[in-house]
């Protein structure tokens, strides 16, 4: 899908002599500053394959997405925005500002139009109009509208994009909302806060070197990132599944690496990446540095806290069944949902959780004070 | 007279909006919009105060981090919680990676592109670039055919015609004044620093387990500690990141320094310009005793007036008389009137956008033009940032900060006056980046010897439980944020935010003119700057990126009451 023309085949295709074209050509380089000795490669260039045009939208956002693509290890980003991809528009990294970005963003929705991939970070905020966000004079909603018409496909960074993330958390002020229920495409959502940089990369090369947009889940995730749950792939799931839990910050059984899923973790109802590709090159993810997952990845997350309170329940499905066949499900509740939803997903092992749900609720928390 | 829009102004974090008046060659006047807003302070009432770092984290994944730090230190001075020593110093670790990150990022992929003229390294000579290299550097990557493989690539990539992100810029601008060769040498380390950059913020996902947005705990630090268990922080863990430290410090010394210094050189013009403000605020941070002496921090509390060098005023985030936002010229609206100004504790905002309407080509800078509101230390218009964090520093008789400057400035050859500048600034950054690097290592090497010591406590549990609490609290957690001096204030109340406040960096520097009509920091740092061509604001963006916006975090809404939010109707295309 991403063959995009190039200038020779336009020209071609236009009916434009190939003497126009050298002249196109010409002017070109000139415009670049380029010497008449580096003519020949300009032409070359423009005749063979070019970079997919690439426009990376921001609206309400925090950033974290583009400082989480930055953070690629493989490919690193200097090789996709330099050999894989142009980059065409991207508030962060460009070196254009005010109305010659503007251009660049205008060059590249008009020549390459049904050719470009929009990239967008941040929701938008549909609330009195739009006036919570501007760009240019223009609010979030108008570029995106304009922008996503002549786009070829649209990924939506992150939860913000996808499904609106923290600010869309109630009571949602400013009308934040995702792209998806902005524009009248299909939008590939790849949710997270923010999504794994590996995963990001992965999601453009996906496309580029494969010539087709990965498959995707009712959410519109890509199932090769988003159909496990951090749960179900989890290095502590032997803890959860023994009944061997946290029960306080820093306890020894913290100390033990114990399952996080009484401290609130939200690794049962999250379909992420986290727990295989982890973060930073594979350094970690939240579980393995002892915090519970939040959840970042998954619909509405903010609003399903308290953050420390553990899920009430979660239906007793199996490791092969994804987000598609049972939808999101989340709560919070008491402690008695521990030992309900346990022995309901792990009926073998019934009488050793039991034993082991009442040994740890007799069991007073360790205190650990500080210096002080 | 001509009036000069940058909007958007790239190669920051958020949405930032600079009108400009220019007569003559030279900026009369200007206007700083943020002209995007969430109201994440809305969206934290009646939550879960310990729920409240991950909400005010996602307020910027720039300067990750820092917004959770004050958030903790926010509810744990409300509830009176003390850390333990490790978790103070895996606080300082994190903290300390995230500036180094954050600074060599700013350095060479917000603000080289200002003074490097990428089109310019094409006609470099890759064996004269070789030898500056290796005059100013012990870096390895400095020989002939090193730079000679960076200039190809970035040759073959002009002559694709595709110029991505480098399009449109402005080269070939007069105000452009490096050398080919010491333009391919700054390329060649933004690519090698775009690369680098991913290495030190493992130290985050080691210890929050992921980057940007690691976890953070009110009470302590999530992970634990165990030397003789794989599943905590352990030996290989900790090597892993004493590893990631020693190779910041190399990088910091090696390559961003000596690059800064030797672009410094050729700019020194810009020493004399976009001084802006002459009072400087800082906060304060790195405790090495505990965040309740803010006497043991590495980075000192406190404010300058007049640049005064001579004497350092005492800060005091509780007191309501020195800390307060105004939003006279700001889209809100005070229940007191237009001209009133609140602490952050009192703070009310209510949303009050009176146009103009989108899309727009002017902001009515008469009225309201920005959705950052305006704070005032003692009425006092403050600038904040690295700057600011250094000349407290120095001028608190910190001997650590004064021999790093002194000797850049000796370096340069210019008075200590030269600091008060957009050069300045741009220095101020590098220098405290070199500081912390070593600070960095001597938290790690503490941390190491607390362990060794026997005490692995990571977390205080004493006011964990929520029945613990009082029924009402109220607290203010500061820190510095790369940017500059950061608070959270919080009111607690049966167990939930009753009110919640950030007064951020870039609310300092970024926001609108107050009800006296006085500057805040952008603003004033632009009056006088020339202005070569008006259709290239190339000195504009110079001096803006000096303070490394971050808009994302200057913008927030509070709304105590759940009152009317000002409708604005008008015609609309879309939704």
């Amino acid at each position: 899908m991403m063959k995009s023309e190039t200038y020779k085949e336009a020209f071609e295709r236009a009916g434009i002599p190939r003497r126009e074209f050298l002249k196109f050509c010409t002017y070109t380089a000139a415009l670049l500053g380029i010497e008449a000795s580096g003519l020949s490669k300009v032409v070359h260039a423009m005749e063979t394959k070019p970079r997919p045009p690439v426009i990376w939208l921001h609206f309400q956002e925090c950033t974290c997405c583009s400082e989480s693509f930055i953070r690629a290890s493989h490919p690193i980003v200097a090789d996709i925005i330099l050999d894989t991809i142009s980059l065409d528009y991207t508030e962060t990294l460009q070196a254009a500002a005010g109305h010659q970005a503007e251009k660049c963003l205008q060059d590249t929705m008009k020549n390459y139009y049904g050719k470009y991939i929009l990239l967008v970070e941040g929701s938008v905020p549909v609330k009195d109009g739009g006036i919570y966000c501007t760009i240019g004079g223009r609010t979030a909603l108008d570029i995106l509208n304009e922008t996503a018409e002549g786009a070829a496909a649209v990924i939506a960074w992150g939860s913000c994009a996808s499904n609106g993330c923290v600010q869309s958390a109630k009571p949602n002020p400013t009308g934040a909302t995702p792209v998806h229920k902005i524009i009248n495409k299909p939008v590939i959502n790849v949710p997270g806060c923010p999504p794994i940089a590996d995963v990001m990369a992965a999601v453009v090369t996906h496309i580029l070197i494969f010539d087709k947009i990965p498959e995707l889940d009712g959410q519109g995730r890509p199932k090769e990132f988003y159909s496990r749950r951090v749960h179900d792939t989890c290095y502590r799931r032997p803890y959860y599944d023994a009944g061997l839990f946290v029960e306080s910050w820093d306890d020894e059984k913290a100390r033990k690496g114990y399952c996080l899923y009484k401290m609130g973790c939200r690794g049962p109802v999250t379909y992420n990446a986290c727990s295989v590709t982890k973060w930073n090159e594979g350094t970690s993810y939240p579980i393995q540095s002892g915090h519970g997952c939040l959840g970042c990845s998954e619909n509405s997350f903010w609003d399903n806290g308290p953050f420390y309170q553990h899920l009430a329940s979660f239906p007793g499905f199996g490791i092969e069944t994804t987000a598609d066949d049972i939808g999101t499900v989340i709560g919070v509740g008491a402690l008695a949902g521990v030992a309900a939803h346990a022995i309901t997903t792990n009926i073998r092992k019934r009488k050793l959780i039991k034993e082991n749900m009442e040994e740890s609720s007799e069991e007073n928390h360790k205190v650990e004070g500080g210096e002080e | 007279m001509a009036r000069i829009v940058v909007d958007p102004i790239t190669r920051i974090e958020g949405h930032l909006r600079i009108e400009a008046v220019v007569e003559n060659g030279v900026i009369t006047d200007a206007f700083s919009s943020g002209t995007m807003v969430r109201g994440i302070e809305k969206i934290l009432l009646g939550r879960d105060p310990r729920d409240a770092w991950a909400f005010t984290e996602r307020v910027c994944g720039v300067c990750t981090t820092v917004h959770a730090l004050a958030s903790v230190r926010t509810v744990e001075d409300a509830l009176g919680i003390s850390v333990p020593k490790n978790a103070e110093l895996i606080r300082n670790l994190m903290f300390c990676a995230q500036y180094v990150q954050d600074h060599v990022v700013h350095f060479y992929h917000l603000h080289a592109l200002d003074w490097v003229d990428i089109v310019q390294v094409l006609s470099a000579d890759p064996k004269e670039t070789s030898k500056i290299a290796r005059s100013i550097s012990r870096w390895p990557k400095s020989s002939p055919k090193y730079f000679a493989d960076v200039q190809k690539r970035i040759k073959t990539f002009v002559d694709s015609g595709q110029l991505g992100i480098f399009a449109n810029g402005y080269w070939g601008h007069p105000a452009y004044k490096l050398p080919p060769e010491v333009n391919l040498l700054a390329v060649a380390h933004y690519l090698e620093a775009l690369e680098w950059q991913k290495e030190v913020v493992k130290i985050h996902a080691i210890l929050g387990g992921k980057n940007p947005h690691p976890n953070y705990l009110v009470g302590g630090v999530p992970l634990s500690i165990n030397t003789e268990e794989v599943n905590a922080l352990n030996t290989e863990r900790l090597n892993h990141i004493n590893k990631l430290i020693g190779d910041a410090i190399v990088f910091v010394e090696q390559v961003y320094l000596p690059d800064l210094l030797a672009v410094a050189g050729f700019y020194k013009d810009w020493a004399s310009i976009g001084g802006g403000l002459s009072n400087y605020l800082a906060y304060g941070d790195l405790p090495t005793a505990s965040y309740n002496q803010p006497e043991s921090f590495k980075l000192p509390r406190g404010a300058i007036l007049d640049r005064n060098l001579s004497e350092v005023h005492e800060v005091n985030g509780r007191d309501q008389n020195e800390i307060r936002e105004y939003i006279t010229h700001s889209w809100y609206e005070y229940e007191g009137g237009n001209n009133k100004s609140l602490h952050p504790w009192e703070g009310e905002t209510k949303f009050n956008f009176t146009g103009p309407n989108p899309p727009f080509e002017h902001l009515n800078v008469e009225e309201k033009y920005s959705w950052l509101k305006t704070p005032r230390w003692k009425d006092h218009a403050m600038e904040v940032g690295p700057l600011a964090r250094m000349l407290v520093a120095y001028a608190s008789g910190r001997t650590e900060v004064q021999d790093v400057v002194n000797d850049a400035l000796g370096r340069l050859n210019v008075p200590v006056a030269a600091l008060f500048s957009t050069l300045g600034r741009t220095a101020a950054r590098g220098l405290e980046t070199q500081l912390v690097a070593h600070w960095m290592k001597e938290f790690y090497d503490d941390l190491i010897a607390n362990i060794k010591s026997g005490n692995t406590s990571t977390f205080n549990d004493s006011k964990w439980d929520p029945d613990t609490w009082p029924e009402t609290a109220e607290g203010v957690g500061m820190t510095e944020a790369p940017r500059g001096a950061l608070a959270h204030w919080i009111r607690i109340k049966d167990k939930k935010i009753e009110n919640y406040q950030l007064v951020v960096p870039s609310t300092w520097n970024a926001s609108p003119r107050d009800a006296k009509n006085q500057r805040s920091a952008y603003e004033q740092s632009l009056i006088g700057t020339p202005v070569n061509n008006e259709d290239q604001p190339l000195e504009i963006i110079r001096t803006i990126h000096s303070f490394d916006p971050c808009i994302a975090c200057a913008v927030h809404l509070y709304d105590p009451d759940g009152k009317h939010i000002h409708q604005v109707q008008f015609n609309q295309r879309g939704l």
